[in-house]
């Protein structure tokens, strides 16, 4: 695996380059690459060095970094929109959010329901999307000692980072709340429901107690 | 095409169905999984006359118990287990032919970890994702994305073509349950204390009761870091060594999850990883560093093993 770094920072920009190197590197279908993965600033290139050189293959990388230097701002494109339940058995999380946040509940709604979020890289487990950035107000570490199972659907917190749980699975986040979108399904034509540089709106549900 | 069938009449420890693995998709976060030991998953194809991508069972230790309701071309490559066919032992690195109704058992486990048994026309389990590779953790692939239980059906193919009969000498084990494993440092080794380099290739690491198909766990003295930084979480590879903050590193092995946030200390070089998928808990590493040149190098050369293997076939009939 050969990992190309770009400046190690939470940015969208940097994000932004780094999903277009991939893209690019992809399209390029060389022989002997075996799958492009971009992280928040860096991109994985699995290749089998038995079919390609690795100094042609940085090469060919360097140069289509090259081209993508000039990109200086995000594209504009529509929110995903992802209906959530918030509180009660559906986020046993919120009332401590809202103690390390010193608000309401409902205000952790409100904040977190507020922001549109950037997909920055996808990892953990199949359509587990890294959401950045939560407000800071709300941005409650992970638990010290992670849960066993957290089902499939809930919506978590950890520090600035916001996401979804695709499905059931150990996990340390701040359960908030519980989606019934389905992340992640191998068997459809784009499996996962979110991909790297898409944006993220949080809908709360109506009737919901918080 | 004409299906049969291999029912598991024993499952063994943990065996699974594993193809090259499911690449392609890690951008979404599906993890690559594929054989804990490439080489000796290809040797068995090989031996069957199967492609390097086609499905063979991945035997853990403790081997399954296999009924043949068809006939078929078998060969075990990796680790040594007793096996027999009917009260007869079966020979390792070689193929042979199964008859309908026969059972293949696996006894003790004699040299190494994980046997892979390759079958004519390959195991045709569904592929999710363009594999048949199992995944446990995501439930993908194999059979409903999980260990091989008792009552399972296999399909294979019915009438396999007669193949040449074959035979070839497989990986070097590791013996008396040791592994020297080359690494090449990076990517964030000097995020680590001067020593850490030092005293990871002057120590044997034990391979913690705590592993599985993601990782090993690896037990000793600790490799600390020179700075409290947090990484950004970025991929990762199998081979990989991420060391969390208390220093016990961890060998990211086949299942591992498509990305991490520690920093990792230097990658197992990829013609050495064969021998660590060969490895249990209780077993130990020691490490040697080594360049990229030697990487490539050292790969030509466990390639060039396989590649004079082919080239070996005997031309008996099985």
């Amino acid at each position: 695996m050969l990992l190309v770094e770009f400046e190690p920072v939470i940015d969208p920009i940097v994000n932004e380059r780094a999903i277009m190197l991939a893209a690019r590197i992809r399209e390029r279908g060389a022989s002997g690459v075996l799958d492009v993965a971009p992280g928040y600033c860096t991109v994985a290139v699995h290749f089998d060095p038995l079919q390609i050189d690795l100094g042609a293959l940085e090469r060919s990388i360097a140069e289509e970094a090259s081209r993508i230097e000039g990109l200086v701002a995000v594209p504009a494109k529509a929110p995903i929109e992802i209906a959530v339940t918030y509180g009660g058995e559906h986020g046993p999380d919120i009332d401590a959010v809202a103690a390390y946040a010193g608000c309401t509940p409902a205000e952790v709604v409100k904040w977190h329901s507020a922001r549109t979020y950037r997909v920055y890289m996808l990892g953990f487990v199949p359509g587990f999307a890294y959401l950045g950035s939560v407000d800071p107000r709300i941005a409650a570490p992970r638990h010290r000692a992670p849960r066993e199972r957290v089902p499939a659907g809930s919506v978590g917190i950890a520090g600035e980072q916001t996401g979804v749980y695709p499905v059931t699975s150990p996990g340390g986040w701040q359960l908030i709340g519980h989606t019934s979108s389905p992340m992640f399904d191998p068997d459809r034509s784009s499996p996962s429901l979110l991909a790297p540089g898409d944006l993220v709106r949080f809908v709360p549900r109506l009737g919901d107690g918080a | 095409m004409i299906l049969g069938a291999v029912e598991v009449i024993r499952p063994g420890l943990l065996t699974t169905v594993q193809d090259l693995g499911r690449f392609g998709h890690q951008a979404l976060g599906v993890p690559v999984s594929g054989p804990m030991d490439r080489f000796s998953h290809r040797l068995a194809n090989q031996l069957v006359g199967n492609d390097a991508n086609a499905a063979t069972l991945e035997v853990t230790l403790i081997g399954p118990e296999l009924l043949f309701a068809t006939a078929s071309v078998v060969a075990i490559a990796g680790a040594v287990f007793d096996v027999s066919c009917d009260g007869r032992a079966v020979p390792m690195g070689e193929s042979f032919a199964m008859l309908p109704g026969q059972r293949l058992r696996f006894g003790r486990v004699v040299q190494g970890a994980r046997a892979y048994i390759g079958i004519a026309g390959g195991v045709l389990t569904p592929r999710v994702l363009g594999s048949r590779a199992t995944h446990l953790v995501s439930r993908m692939g194999g059979i409903g994305g999980r260990a091989l239980l008792a009552g399972d059906r296999l399909p294979v193919l019915a009438e396999p073509d007669r193949r040449p009969h074959r035979k070839a000498p497989g990986l070097t084990l590791p013996t008396g349950g040791r592994a020297r494993l080359r690494v090449v440092p990076g990517p964030q080794d000097h995020w680590f204390q001067r020593e850490a380099l030092e005293t990871m290739a002057s120590v044997s690491f034990r391979v913690s009761p705590r592993s599985n198909r993601m990782g090993y766990r690896l037990e000793g003295p600790p490799l600390l870091r020179a700075s409290a930084a947090e990484l950004i979480s970025e991929p990762v590879g199998m081979g990989a060594i991420q060391v969390p903050g208390a220093g016990e590193p961890i060998l990211l092995m086949a299942d591992r999850q498509t990305a991490g946030g520690y920093p990792k200390i230097g990658h197992v070089i990829s013609a050495d990883l064969p021998l660590a998928g060969q490895l249990a808990p209780g077993d130990f590493i020691e490490f040697i560093l080594c360049e990229r040149k030697e990487a490539v190098a050292a790969l030509i050369a466990r390639e060039r093993q396989l590649l004079r293997s082919a080239a070996r076939e005997t031309h008996e009939h099985a």
